[in-house]
């Protein structure tokens, strides 16, 4: 009932809502038809293309959005690159091995060496944990879970995307901190002979405890971006393998997996690009040293993003611009995950094309 | 390499839906037999009843008795992925592996079945290409993407892939309906040479098709949207298209269907 007057409303906007265009096309309001306002299609002379449009407005306002992007992109590039210049020429010791951070002293001396390392290092834990965890959970949601479960599980893994990271930080570094320990004291007992998990500890706030953190932090993204992948699939496709007496995992090797893969490939990547910029996480739950280690468990560890937000405050001009030009290293590792992995979603596109 | 189904009392439910009523039939070895009917009418449900692929819905079940050669292929006891190797299907649309080349199509089922040896792969993939009239066309790109070709040699594709691990029954569901007139010859030419070899059960709503390709033709209507579908009808093609014996049989073949 109480529809009626915005009906009515509707009804006189609909009525206004014929275009200059068409009033014009009417000619002299001549019409054969017998409506008063002249038909959509028009009933007199062809009316003229508008100059300007919604249309024209439209594309310009798209395509200045598409530009955008590179604006930006390239003006972070010239930013970095600007500031990063004059800190590397000062630096007394080479920027890319040296094991030190001192870019404040009269002599500044820093490498990125640690940083880059124990940033490599953290996201790749994080992805091997991660990624088959969250290719498990999207196969259970897609092809396993009755819908009344798989609605639901979806919704709080998207969820767990929303949590802010300084949560994970903190939560890692208070609680989950001590089962990683003991996780590591495990590791080094039966394989302290494979130098990653050797070492005399303390055992904790480690590689080991920031990879796993994160690797939690990346499971939210690269579970839902699979799912949509996974539901993509034709089901004619599944329906195929299954006609050919495929069980439901040789169904899914054979017809989901493969149909998949550039999109997985692109899930991991995002969770990567997350796990290479971690910043809050990672600064509160890595031990923080110099050392070059490729030692998971012992207390140590370093990143490329946790030490700028934890030597930004005390830094001079020389420091900012060591800071800065650690940050390139960090845009310059990120663009490389990424073209490697737009190389392999493109060696095989072919198929894909003719898949369409 | 052919055998013998038999429905007997079959009824197919989706849930508490019952999609076909109480239809029996029995299929003879290396023969064709065509499935027509109205939409709706429970054809492709009963097709897909055979090897238990409408249980890839939720809550699809039987009651009645299916066997091939006097085996129960709903026994509790029977592996439904054998009852499939068994028991082939070829799909109304074109559905080769998108991420697959052409020899990769071929010899999916084989890989599936655990074939790992090269040698048996490759003689496989050139007898069923060929068995499928396909092997001139693309012999010389074997490598390149399946999904490629043209709808029809798709589909052929998809045939050399059914019966690439030797099944004794091949299902076709409407195979031709999405395909034009000369590839649909190509398939009709098909069928006559696989008939040596199995037992075909074809879905079709081509009246002429099945006129022209089949032995045996069941006819399946219903009488309202919502009721289950029946089997009218099943008799030797030429009987059926020439004089059948039911009432809606006739109506239906000769387009006066109401």
């Amino acid at each position: 009932m109480g529809d009626y007057p915005s009906r009515s409303v509707n009804s006189t906007a609909g009525h206004l809502g014929v275009t200059p265009r068409h009033a014009q096309g009417a000619g002299s309001g001549v019409s054969p038809s017998a409506y008063e306002e002249p038909p959509i299609g028009g009933g007199g002379a062809l009316p003229k293309k508008s100059r300007f449009s919604l249309e024209t407005g439209f594309r310009g306002l798209s395509t200045a959005a598409g530009a955008m992007v590179l604006v930006i992109i390239v003006a972070i590039a010239v930013f970095l690159i600007s500031k990063a210049i004059p800190a590397i020429q000062a630096d007394s010791e080479n920027f890319l091995t040296y094991n030190r951070w001192s870019p404040n002293e009269a002599t500044p001396a820093f490498g990125i060496a640690v940083l880059a390392l124990g940033t490599v290092l953290t996201s790749l834990i994080a992805l091997v944990v991660a990624v088959p965890i969250a290719l498990g959970i999207a196969l259970f949601l897609t092809h396993y879970a009755p819908r009344r479960l798989a609605t639901p599980l979806g919704f709080v893994i998207d969820l767990l995307a929303a949590v802010p990271s300084v949560v994970f930080g903190l939560w890692g570094r208070d609680l989950f901190q001590q089962p990683v320990r003991d996780f590591s004291v495990w590791l080094n007992h039966y394989f302290g002979w494979l130098p990653i998990f050797g070492g005399e500890g303390p055992f904790g706030q480690s590689l080991m405890l920031g990879g796993l953190v994160l690797a939690i932090m990346v499971l939210p993204i690269v579970t839902s971006l699979s799912r949509e992948v996974f539901q993509q699939t034709p089901g004619m496709n599944e329906e195929a393998a299954l006609a050919l007496g495929a069980t439901k995992w040789e169904m899914i090797r054979t017809a989901v997996l493969p149909y998949g893969k550039p999109g997985v490939i692109a899930a991991v990547m995002l969770g990567l690009g997350r796990a290479l910029g971690e910043t809050i996480a990672l600064a509160l739950t890595l031990g923080i040293t110099w050392e070059i280690s490729f030692n998971l468990i012992q207390t140590g560890g370093n990143s490329i993003a946790a030490n700028i937000a934890n030597s930004f405050n005390e830094a001079n001009d020389t420091g900012r611009g060591a800071l800065i030009a650690s940050g390139l290293v960090l845009f310059a590792i990120t663009l490389i995950v990424n073209m490697t992995a737009r190389a392999i979603i493109y060696r095989r596109r072919e198929f894909r094309d003719s898949a369409a | 390499m052919a055998k013998r189904i038999e429905a007997s009392n079959v009824s197919s439910y989706y849930g508490s839906f019952k999609a076909i009523d109480n239809v029996s039939m029995t299929v003879e070895p290396k023969t064709i037999t065509a499935l027509i009917g109205p939409s709706g009418c429970g054809k492709s449900t009963f097709l897909r009843s055979i090897n238990r692929m409408h249980e890839v819905l939720p809550n699809a079940r039987i009651e009645g008795r299916l066997t091939i050669d006097d085996q129960n292929i709903y026994d509790p006891d029977v592996d439904i992925t054998a009852v499939r190797r068994m028991i082939g299907m070829v799909f109304q649309r074109p559905n080769p592996f998108p991420t697959m080349s052409i020899y990769e199509n071929a010899v999916a089922g084989l890989k599936l079945n655990g074939v790992k040896k090269k040698s048996l792969l490759d003689d496989a993939a050139e007898k069923s290409l060929r068995s499928a009239n396909l092997w001139d066309e693309v012999k010389d790109r074997l490598d390149r993407p399946g999904a490629g070709l043209s709808g029809g040699q798709q589909q052929r594709l998809c045939i050399a892939r059914t019966i690439a691990v030797e099944p004794q029954v091949v299902l076709m569901d409407e195979p031709c309906s999405a395909l034009d007139p000369i590839s649909t010859l190509a398939i009709e030419d098909l069928m006559f040479k696989l008939k040596d070899r199995f037992t075909i059960i074809i879905v079709t709503h081509n009246m002429q098709q099945a006129a022209r390709v089949s032995d045996k033709t069941g006819f399946f209507s219903i009488d309202k949207t919502g009721e289950p579908g029946r089997l009218i009808e099943y008799a030797d093609t030429q009987k059926i298209f020439s004089n059948p014996s039911q009432k809606k049989t006739e109506d239906y073949i000769t387009g006066r269907f109401g």
